[in-house]
């Protein structure tokens, strides 16, 4: 086989999805670069009015755009938290030798494969008729109310339903990380006398940390990126006290027409995703255990 | 005394699960209902079973229409992804040289990347590339067909590389010292070999394009092509004050979820957590 054809081969086999790739992905985001420097309104015609770093300072005075990073920050930490501990609750309930724990499973993973959008009009009418009835019929007015009319309560129910829909999810990567530590490690701390507690704070949790490295990488990052729930569930509001990022920078291009400005808000969007999960993965990584 | 806390836990854990999924209970009931039955007990089963709802919804929602669009769509951009990024990623694997490391890497480091930071340049990518070239890209199927492959390439090409570098190389060669072409042994001896991952890229990929909102939202614009997420969010514009139809409509898109995580249940789950663990 002669060198010649063997890059042939690579071209032939490589070409067609980098090149599709190449005009999706990479081509986009150089554009996206460019525009971030411009005043534009989208409309062809018009001229592109280029303005330097002024859409990137002009940012620090969205305000907002600062209220969107804040909710957006106090969502995804609230998410995260609640995600990963019913997520490895439940897999710890599901990976005991119970009869009905594989039905469990099935179930429990169900919310993920219906999608954001819908869930969110589900969890729209649930809030609207469910809690308000059960506010009525226990007295506790204060906790079950129609939590999407309420500015602070509409974003927990924000984390509640991502949380519904996400749990199960990360159930079944915690199964996986349950499953993969080997079964005379329990044993043996069985004998040595250890309590359950002990078990799973010394035992468990440290031979998890691979699996949550990858969960709170999703968690983090489906939270941060999160647009579908919130556009069906709140829409953003009560006045727009839910506009999270995603939502906000879709406001500002297609909403607002500020092609360039919505386009810079997009392009710090991203470094603030990339640093904050890379970081978390370094950080999780480096306390990973070897067998 | 053992067997019957055993017992208790498993009753407890069927309980927890469909407490969970109570919410889909309670959209399926009432779509039943007619409004006073629905204001006065959103949580009572139907006192009669009326389809009225469904027929009206099905017809507002356009929603064979939007079915069809959504299985076209899905099917075949899962379907490509499955062949070119098996391809790519083989040729990755086999090939040991700079440019596949950087290819791999670049595919990686654009996971990092919001669809947010890229939709308006592509919007205006597509929309050019129509005009000017009269290549139909925007609001088209195939349209968002090439540009799913593209978004769901680096994911996949991640998964199908980790899979391949696992099989040892020494049934290649033979094959290779036998005559067969390249091709011929990526088809016949590789891609076989790859069910197990092709399993859990389709089911990944399935998921998130069945679903997905946005990307569609943006291109495609005429009425006839939306997809079942799509119709959804025109609908409940619309009719939202209607709570039995919107039930109705949400039921429906529901089914074929439903539908497909009956048949595929255990690879499904499987296939989830081979993905994770990769």
């Amino acid at each position: 086989m002669t060198k010649r054809s063997n890059i042939k081969w690579f071209v032939l086999f490589t070409v067609p999805l980098l090149f599709i790739f190449t005009i999706v992905v990479i081509i986009p985001f150089l554009i996206g670069i460019y525009y971030s420097f411009f005043e534009w309104d989208g409309i062809g015609a018009n001229p592109k009015v280029f303005v330097g770093t002024d859409n990137f300072i002009e940012l620090w005075k969205d305000e907002q755009f600062l209220r969107s990073t804040w909710l957006t920050t106090l969502f995804t930490v609230l998410s995260v938290i609640t995600i990963n501990i019913i997520g490895l609750a439940f897999a710890m309930l599901v990976t005991s030798k119970v009869r009905s724990a594989n039905a469990a499973r099935t179930l429990l993973f169900m919310p993920y494969l219906i999608g954001g959008l819908i869930l969110g009009y589900i969890w729209q009418f649930v809030f609207l008729d469910v809690f308000t009835f059960f506010g009525e019929i226990t007295g506790f007015d204060q906790v079950f109310f129609n939590w999407l009319v309420d500015p602070e309560f509409a974003l927990y129910s924000l984390v509640f339903v991502f949380t519904w829909q996400m749990a199960g999810y990360i159930m079944i990567i915690y199964i996986a990380g349950i499953q993969a530590i080997p079964n005379d490690v329990i044993e043996a701390s069985k004998i040595d006398g250890a309590s359950k507690w002990q078990r799973f704070t010394r035992i468990t949790l440290p031979l998890l940390m691979p699996a949550l490295t990858i969960s709170l990488f999703l968690t983090l990052s489906s939270a941060f990126k999160i647009y579908d729930v919130n556009l069906s569930l709140t829409g953003g509001g009560p006045a727009n006290a839910t506009e999270l990022f995603a939502m906000n920078i879709y406001q500002e291009i297609f909403g607002s027409s500020n092609y360039g400005f919505g386009q810079a808000k997009a392009i710090v969007f991203f470094l603030i995703v990339a640093a904050i999960t890379l970081t978390q993965v370094y950080m999780t990584k480096k306390r990973e255990v070897e067998m | 005394m053992r067997k019957t806390t055993n017992v208790l836990k498993a009753v407890l854990l069927i309980l927890l699960a469909l407490f969970f999924l109570s919410p889909i209970y309670i959209i399926f009931v009432n779509s039943f209902k007619d409004r006073q039955e629905l204001y006065d007990n959103a949580l009572s089963l139907p006192e009669n079973f009326s389809f009225q709802y469904y027929i009206e919804a099905i017809e507002k929602m356009n929603f064979l229409s939007a079915l069809g669009n959504s299985l076209y769509i899905t099917i075949i951009s899962v379907l490509l992804i499955v062949v070119l990024s098996s391809m790519t990623a083989w040729m990755l694997v086999r090939t040991e040289s700079k440019i596949s490391t950087v290819i791999f890497m670049t595919l990686i480091a654009t996971m990092l990347i919001p669809f947010q930071t890229l939709m308006m340049p592509l919007m205006q990518l597509m929309s050019s590339i129509t005009e000017n070239l009269n290549i139909p890209m925007y609001n088209t199927r195939e349209g968002l067909i090439f540009m799913n492959i593209g978004f769901h390439a680096s994911l996949s090409v991640f998964l199908y590389h980790g899979f391949i570098k696992s099989i040892p190389i020494t049934l290649e060669e033979a094959a290779t010292i036998d005559g067969a072409s390249k091709f011929g042994v990526f088809w016949r001896i590789i891609f076989p070999m790859l069910k197990p991952i092709t399993a859990t890229v389709m089911i990944l990929n399935v998921i998130s394009i069945w679903n997905d909102f946005l990307l569609p939202s943006l291109t495609l614009i005429d009425t006839n092509l939306r997809t079942i997420p799509l119709s959804t969010f025109f609908f409940f514009g619309e009719f939202t004050i209607q709570w039995n139809l919107a039930m109705a409509g949400l039921t429906l898109t529901i089914i074929p979820v439903i539908i497909f995580y009956a048949l595929a249940q255990k690879h499904i789950i499987k296939g989830i957590g081979e993905g994770a663990v990769k």
